[in-house]
């Protein structure tokens, strides 16, 4: 693994590109731990948090956001070559974002009937990841991430580990604090059998099924889980709508969607 | 009759040394680099009580933790006789054993163990060894190679056989003299040749053919990836060696190495408490089976 | 002190105030106690300070991945099975941590507090999960290792059984040896017939507590001793039921429950490692580990080394693991189990075949959790007979 334990502090950048900031604001809202980040790090370019900016090369690079504007993708290029350890944080950076639902439109379309002067606005056709641009060497999934995983990201670096940050379902997550399952006992679809654990099972808890923010668990077995809520009564609409949000142009979120929506049928589908 | 009072329980036992969690604290004595990314480090108790306590036979592991890091599963190399100080070869791979293979000496790290079942070695007693080992594997060989020095009359003929990537990721280079002029017939065979090197360049299933076995007085025991044990084992047997008497050494992920946990199981068997080593025949069948 | 003298084998008729003392002795005692109350839809195991919390008149019905309660003026306290908890969520909870450790200029410390749990009463067990605990015990504290957690916990524990009188479509206990009747391993039992309970006394433990509650002048006299004809009587309910189990026959109105046919089952699956069937379930199967977290007897744990971010204090963190994910095969340079057919077949194989290796005994004890909870309703039992029916040659 790359490791970045060095003698001196390593060095921390804060990068953001086509996003609402909700995942910096999650590491301005480690509170009590920020201070014990800060004591580990030397935090030389977070614009959202203080105007000073050190310039690179940095030690970790920490990138929110999708690459959604022609500006973007020479700068998350000499990102790239400025950060040892480049990290997404978030579902724009490791997905696209919701405002990946873009991509299966037209954006001059959208720029017409969204802005009075289009032409003032520049636009890709389609919001990606920034894997899709760059090497990334690790991804913290979310919308937002979690800060339990953002001090466990920090922590690891710091001493060389790599982070310890599951790719199983949120139904672990369910079960280990024995929440009961909405899906079997209330017949409500729910994205957590899929979808990567990270939230503490945050929705479930509070009655509602998981919308995926955490975007594909390892393995995720769409058809089978989406076939089974369509014999309980769901329909292809509602569900093709549950994973067209956050993570919608995740590979695997989108190929189902594009297959509820009217794609060939495979065999379990039969 | 009255029903218990709470109270009059013993207290929880997380602190007993008889605990499988319990750990004993250690010392790094010294180091020795083997290559590029595997060091051996032998380590002494902090403790007069351990070091006047511990034991373990030639096979055995010990998990090695560093506390806020990770514990991993390390076999001991070394001599059985001198339990007081323990070595261990450690090749960096994961997060763990990077760390591990970073300390120095007079660094703290903690021990349990030792886990596992031994290479049967008392059972071999009188008769002709074959001791195969693939990279790193040779470490969980390496006592069983000291006991056997130290009781070298017990045994018939010895052939330690070593392969590696490189001539120079062979293992415990200073230690070959020793075992020569102990009657050990050693065999290194590497998988790319260098500038210098004189030997074979192949695998290690490849020095059985140099060997005269007489395959009904013969053992095998053999530590390395799988598919080399796999390879040896196959050509032993074709050799005529019973697959009874031939043992290998199995690795998976563990986290307890007592048998709590569950993640070391291949098939039926536990590889924390009933291996790591196991006799080809009870476990070959199980190492057929692709993803078991 | 009147009627001392009871003892395990001892039967007595309680009703439902009498539940209620029983609770309040046990709280009074320094017992957490814990049973059977409807929460989000489901019966779970959640505290317990009123009989009034348990889910008299609610039944529920269960089938492959769905659960849904309803009322039933007929039903009684405990006419419910089974529900997404159970007793491994108490005595090994899905995140502990084993150690604590602080760290000064002379180095780390094994800083664990040495604090005994608090004791446990646990209403409502039935006869699948006294099943578990002891399939759990001989994992925990039947080996060469004990964990002093899990014995801790176990120490303090005291077990109000139930004889079920109904089975769920997921039920299978009586092809596993494990049910309908409770027992052994229970400190006491109860039936519930005519609105009032038959209680059956188990240990010491349990004989104490009964003794004490006739003490208080509850309504459990030598006079409710229950005489031979009507412990026979009481007896024949979860008989009767196991009898209805055994021939798949439900009463009207009641669902037929599965069955498994455990002949010759470890040389079976053995036998059976590369049948077509297993890549036929991964079709279907999420790998989303729900079988294996409500599972009462699986027991895989992974242990997580943790520091604060000062680096001077860590603890050993243990959560449950599951052998559908990928983590739990992790090793150097690859995965032991890369694909979900050979996850699945591990679960199964291990839980119906390598389990009577390791520890003498299935690991299934017919409760149908697996089934109920699986979000797309695999069905083990079926599984299994997929393979009996055409084993690979």
């Amino acid at each position: 693994m790359t490791t970045v334990a060095t003698a001196k502090k390593p060095r921390l950048a804060v990068f953001k590109f086509a996003s609402c900031d909700g995942c910096q604001l999650q590491l301005l809202d480690a509170e009590g731990q920020l201070r014990a980040i800060a004591d580990q790090v030397e935090i030389d370019h977070f614009l959202e948090a203080r105007s000073r900016s050190l310039p690179g090369p940095y030690d970790i690079g920490l990138v929110e956001g999708s690459i959604s504007t022609p500006a973007d993708i020479p700068r998350i290029l000499e990102i790239r070559r400025q950060c040892r350890f480049l990290v997404t944080i978030g579902a724009c950076a490791t997905s696209g974002g919701i405002q990946a639902l873009r991509n299966w439109g037209q954006v001059d379309e959208f720029l017409g009937a969204v802005y009075a002067t289009p032409a003032y606005v520049q636009s890709l056709e389609k919001s990606t990841a920034i894997a899709d641009h760059v090497p990334v060497d690790f991804e913290l999934r979310g919308c937002p991430i979690d800060t339990r995983q953002l001090v466990e990201l920090v922590s690891a670096v710091v001493v060389g580990r790599r982070p310890r940050v599951p790719t199983y379902s949120v139904c672990v997550e369910c079960k280990m604090r024995g929440t009961v399952c909405v899906a079997v006992a209330r017949g409500i679809a729910c994205l957590g059998p899929v979808t990567q654990a990270g939230c503490d099972a945050l929705c479930p808890a509070h009655d509602r099924e998981c919308f995926g923010c955490f975007g594909p668990s390892q393995q995720p077995n769409l058809v089978s889980l989406n076939g089974f809520y369509e014999r309980q009564g769901a329909s292809r609409e509602r569900l093709g709508r549950l994973v067209q949000s956050f993570n919608a142009w995740s590979p695997e979120f989108h190929a189902e969607h594009d297959r509820l929506a009217g794609g060939p049928d495979t065999e379990a589908d039969r | 009759m009255t029903l218990p009072a709470p109270l009059s329980y013993p207290p929880p036992e997380s602190l007993d040394p008889g605990s499988p969690w319990h750990a004993r604290p250690a010392r790094i004595d010294r180091v020795r680099d083997e290559s590029a990314d595997v060091r051996t480090m032998v380590l002494v108790f902090e403790q007069a009580r351990d070091r006047r306590d511990y034991r373990f036979l030639p096979g055995q592991f010990n998990m090695l933790l560093l506390p806020g890091i990770g514990e991993a599963a390390i076999s001991i190399a070394s001599d059985p006789e001198h339990c007081s100080a323990v070595a261990h070869t450690v090749r960096a791979v994961g997060s763990v054993t990077h760390a591990l293979a970073r300390l120095e000496v007079g660094d703290q790290l903690f021990v349990r163990g030792p886990f596992g079942r031994p290479w049967p070695l008392e059972e071999l007693r009188e008769r002709d060894l074959i001791i195969a080992a693939g990279g790193v594997g040779l470490a969980s060989v390496q006592a069983a190679i000291c006991h056997c020095m130290t009781h070298r009359g017990d045994y018939g003929r010895i052939a330690v056989l070593h392969g590696a990537k490189t001539p120079a990721d062979l293992l415990c280079r200073s230690d070959y003299g020793r075992w020569r002029d102990h009657g050990i017939d050693l065999h290194l065979i590497v998988d790319h040749a260098a500038p210098g090197w004189q030997g074979p360049v192949g695998f290690v299933p490849q020095l059985l053919d140099r060997l005269e076995i007489v395959p009904s007085e013969t053992s095998l025991i053999c530590c390395g990836p799988e598919p080399m044990m796999e390879a040896v084992a196959r050509r032993s047997i074709a050799a005529g060696i019973d697959p009874d008497q031939i043992f290998v050494s199995i690795e998976r992920l563990m986290a307890c190495a007592s048998g709590l946990c569950g993640l070391c199981q291949l098939g039926p068997f536990f590889i924390c408490k009933d291996g790591p080593v196991l006799s080809y025949d009870r476990i070959g069948p199980w190492l057929a089976v692709p993803h078991l | 002190m009147p009627d001392s003298s009871s003892i395990p084998g001892d039967w007595r008729w309680l009703d439902a105030d009498g539940l209620q003392i029983l609770i309040d002795l046990l709280r009074g005692r320094g017992f957490r106690v814990v049973g059977p109350r409807i929460a989000d839809g489901a019966i779970v195991i959640g505290d317990i300070d009123s009989a009034a919390q348990l889910p008299t008149g609610w039944l529920d019905d269960q089938d492959g991945g769905s659960y849904r309660l309803r009322q039933d003026k007929a039903a009684g306290t405990f006419d419910h099975v089974v529900g997404p908890h159970s007793l491994k969520n108490f005595l090994f909870p899905a995140r502990e941590t084993l150690q604590h450790w602080t760290r000064d200029d002379r180095g780390w410390h094994d800083t664990t507090p040495a604090e005994p749990p608090r004791p446990l009463a646990v209403i409502g067990v039935r006869g699948c999960d006294l099943a578990a605990l002891a399939i759990q015990d001989r994992v925990f504290l039947g080996g060469d290792h004990v964990d002093p957690a899990y014995k801790a916990r176990r120490e303090r524990l005291f077990l109000l059984a139930v004889n079920c009188r109904r089975a769920a479509a997921t039920c299978f206990c009586h092809s596993m040896g494990c049910g309908p009747a409770a027992g052994p391993g229970f400190d006491l039992a109860l039936t519930e017939t005519d609105g009032r309970f038959a209680v059956e006394t188990g240990s010491e433990a349990g004989a104490a507590l009964l003794a004490e509650l006739a003490a208080r002048g509850s309504p459990v006299t030598p006079a409710e001793i229950l005489d031979e004809a009507a412990i026979e009587q009481v007896r024949d309910i979860p008989r009767r039921l196991g009898r209805e189990m055994h021939a798949r026959r439900a009463e009207p109105g009641r669902p037929v429950p599965r069955s498994l046919d455990t002949d010759g089952i470890r040389d079976l699956l053995f036998s059976n490692l590369e049948h077509p069937r297993w890549q036929q379930v991964a079709d279907r199967c999420l790998s989303c580990a729900n079988c294996t977290l409500v599972c009462p007897t699986c027991f895989c744990s992974s242990v997580s080394d943790v520091a604060d971010l000062s680096g001077d204090h860590a603890s050993r963190e243990r959560q449950w693991a599951s052998c559908f994910t990928l983590e739990h095969s992790q090793m150097h340079g690859g995965n032991a189990r890369p694909t979900v057919a050979s996850r699945y077949r591990q679960w199964l194989t291990h839980k119906l075949a390598g389990w009577i290796d390791q520890f003498g005994s299935s690991g299934c004890t017919g409760c149908g959790r697996c089934i109920t909870w699986c979000p797309v309703g695999i069905d083990l039992t079926a599984e299994v007979a997929a393979i009996r029916e055409a084993p690979t040659p």
